[in-house]
């Protein structure tokens, strides 16, 4: 990480310079740096996650055990959720909201800088503990990444360590979102009130609320796992009077939030590209506020989705499922505005751009089976199978996924000073686009022919859908050594960026110079909208 | 410095709200138990009291229940003295199981129970079962105890076998610090 310094700082006029080498990187509390280190972590722990789905995929490229044994496949699938959940998705949009979201608002720095430098280094221990437990006695944790009881009680030292991963990386998404609340509460720049936030600020606004209320109930359940384990307590033992269903409640009234906490900055992102690349304003700016925020208020009652077989009473299904289908109108809402800020725009289709619409056409697959799947009696048909999985990966990686590397295509020439190579980030896309179809669209196929989820082995009417899936996985995943070869040419040069870079950006940051400097806005920026919310900045102090 | 102070306030407000939702997670389990005993879900220790006091007897077709008897981490033997019980639906039967400790130490166990399929937790009466309390057995003592029970006579009528299942778990003497002797013994 430290080899890749941010061209630009070194021959910057700055008063207090950063200090040079692995130092600058321990001890930084620059919201530029935190948010670097945020999307290199990000991104190792995305190809580690690869890694083991790629071993998963060689495993099920045919019948028959022919990889690894059934317990390390378990391990691999249990490790592949958890570090692409905690590992990759989740620092990613941490890191976008450090870099950007200052410089969105108008503010010098994040409002905590030596706590944001804690909740950075505090996710390489982490991310040490989970991969490390591959290696102990047991293997790692193999019980899914979902940790339920009673599986996850009787495990090895690898849940132990799993448990502690997971309570490290509670309390560093708690402290990066008391930094992102209070930084956008308390240090807009005068004139940006709440209403003219860019829509990338607000979804992040609404996401460290979720992170806030729920991540503290995830670390109560895995406290309770570890008590359970070691210390005589049964919480989830049916044997001392205690219920294993119950850890699914408090699991999952945690998993629901989380996973909007997974797509609600994707789609801040995709709605600040979306209008870009259209050269339109938002289309229904306010209803896409409120629509996050209605998906946020909703994800809190609609987590027994997760658990229709678990043997609840109809009444309780029946509330989950309209509650479930609730959900899909503001998503709707969302959808519908960003193809009207299409229409009749003036539209450009760079990288940015075809990854958002990307997300908005594989984004609305997912989101479809979500609506099947929330049927009660089809999700009783569907549950544990391929279908699910399909289902998730349609949101998870043409959703969050593409709108990451959206805006990272979108936002890496003001990180740079450079354009990116045009031409490769499109083959990126393609690539990607194509083989995630090849990899997840079969998926649906084999769910509902019902094949099982967390299988080694399967039967053989499954054989060939399995076999185009892998082939995909494997296209996918080598397309992403690409993604990394384009950032990696960006950071060393290229054409130069302008200050503005796309035509058609209009928020704050993209009023600083290419790259954006060490320290920006340290005199708030005067910020004022005329009648068509276009944005006027004056007094801009590019420091 | 003065302009830090609001971002310290709204720090420690935050703050608050995070250690809240930890204790609201604790607070899920009395709830969650709460509701399970207002609806009646997941009563499995528990009495049940019959609707009626003669319950209606379906003649007309018999079904037949094998019992099934295990234990976990604790050194008893445990069994039904009949591997299965014929009965009409509406039928009030008793069936006996037998305990006995295998080790020269006092053991406190608890059976919980099990059935299959799983929709006949809804029409299994229990009005008596040793499951509804714990069993202390002295070193090499023995005892039969009963289960009263009935499945009601509303049973679906494509099921003509049920499997009732019970399996001892471990309680330490004491009987309030519990241990999860599954945890213990179920690594190999």
């Amino acid at each position: 990480m430290a080899s890749i310094t941010h061209p630009g700082h070194e021959h910057e006029h700055e008063h207090h310079g950063p200090p040079s080498g692995i130092m600058r990187w321990l001890t930084t509390t620059n919201h530029k740096d935190i948010g670097t280190l945020y999307l290199w972590f990000s991104f190792i722990m995305f190809l580690t996650g690869g890694v083991m789905a790629l071993t998963i995929r060689s495993e099920l490229f045919q019948p028959g055990l022919q990889v690894v044994d059934p317990e390390f496949f378990n391990q691999l699938t249990t490790l592949h959720g958890l570090v692409m959940v905690f590992g990759a998705i989740m620092p990613a949009f941490v890191g976008f909201a450090n870099w950007q979201i200052p410089m969105m608002i108008g503010a010098p720095d994040m409002a905590f800088a030596r706590m944001n430098n804690w909740s950075f280094w505090l996710l390489p221990p982490a991310a040490l503990l989970l991969i490390t437990s591959f290696f102990v006695p047991g293997g790692a944790a193999a019980g899914g990444w979902t940790l339920y009881p009673p599986l996850s009680t009787q495990m090895g030292m690898g849940m132990d360590m799993t448990i502690f991963a997971v309570h490290i990386l509670g309390a560093s998404s708690i402290m990066g979102s008391i930094n992102i609340v209070t930084t956008i509460l308390n240090m807009r720049a005068p004139g940006m009130t709440l209403m003219k936030m860019p829509l990338f600020v607000w979804t992040w606004l609404i996401t460290a609320y979720l992170l806030l209320a729920v991540m503290p109930v995830l670390a109560g359940a895995v406290t309770m796992l570890l008590t359970d384990r070691q210390f005589g307590t049964n919480f989830f033992n049916a044997a001392g009077g205690g219920d294993p269903v119950m850890f699914q409640h408090i699991f999952w009234f945690f998993g629901h939030p989380e996973v909007y906490i997974m797509i609600l900055p994707a789609f801040g992102i995709v709605s600040q590209i979306i209008p870009t690349f259209a050269r339109k304003p938002l289309f229904g700016y306010s209803s896409m506020v409120y629509a996050t925020a209605s998906i946020a208020i909703l994800s809190f009652i609609v987590w027994a989705h997760h658990m229709f077989t678990v043997g609840m009473p109809v009444t309780a299904q029946l509330f989950f499922m309209y509650a479930t289908m609730l959900i899909a109108v503001p998503t709707g809402v969302k959808v519908f505005n960003w193809t009207a800020t299409m229409w009749r725009g003036s539209m450009t289709f760079e990288a940015p751009m075809l990854f958002a619409i990307g997300f908005i056409f594989l984004f609305t697959i997912g989101g479809f089976s979500g609506i099947v799947l929330a049927v009660v009696p089809v999700d009783i048909q569907l549950q544990e199978t391929y279908y699910v999985i399909a289902h998730f990966h349609y949101v998870l990686v043409s959703g969050s996924l593409f709108a990451l590397f959206g805006g990272t295509y979108y936002w890496l020439p003001k990180w740079t000073g450079y354009m990116y190579d045009e031409t490769l980030a499109k083959t990126h896309f393609w690539l990607s686009m194509i083989f995630f179809n090849v990899t997840f669209f079969v998926q649906h196929f084999l769910g509902l022919a019902g094949m099982p989820r967390r299988v080694p082995d399967y039967a053989l009417q499954f054989a060939d859908f399995n076999m185009i899936s892998s082939i995909g996985a494997f296209g996918f995943g080598f397309s992403q050594l690409l993604f990394l070869y384009v950032i990696i040419k960006c950071v060393r040069g290229g054409a130069k960026a302008t200050d503005q870079v796309w035509e058609g950006a209009d928020t704050l940051e993209w009023t600083l110079p290419s790259p954006a400097p060490y320290h920006t806005f340290e005199t708030p920026p005067q910020v004022s909208f005329d009648e068509y919310h276009v944005q006027n900045v004056q007094n801009v102090h590019n420091k | 410095m003065n302009a830090a102070q609001p971002n310290l306030v709204m720090l420690r407000k935050l703050l608050i709200v995070a250690i809240a939702m930890f204790a609201f997670g604790y607070a899920m389990i009395p709830f969650y138990k709460k509701i399970c005993e207002v609806t009646g879900i997941n009563n499995l220790l528990q009495p049940d009291t019959l609707a009626e006091e003669r319950p209606q007897i379906d003649t007309s077709r018999l079904l037949t229940a094998e019992l099934d008897a295990n234990t976990r981490g604790l050194p008893w033997q445990f069994k039904p003295l009949q591997s299965s019980v014929q009965m009409h639906p509406g039928e009030l039967v008793e069936v006996m199981y037998e305990i006995k400790n295998n080790s020269n130490r006092e053991i406190t166990g608890q059976a919980i129970p099990s059935y299959a399929p799983q929709l006949v937790s809804q029409y299994l009466k229990k009005l008596e079962c040793f499951c509804f309390s714990k069993q202390t057995l002295k070193p090499y003592e023995a005892r039969q105890m009963p289960v009263q029970f009935l499945i009601e006579s509303g049973f679906p009528a494509d099921i003509k076998t049920i499997s009732i299942s019970y399996t001892f778990f471990e309680l330490p003497g004491s009987g309030t610090a519990l241990t999860d002797a599954s945890g213990k013994t179920g690594k190999n």
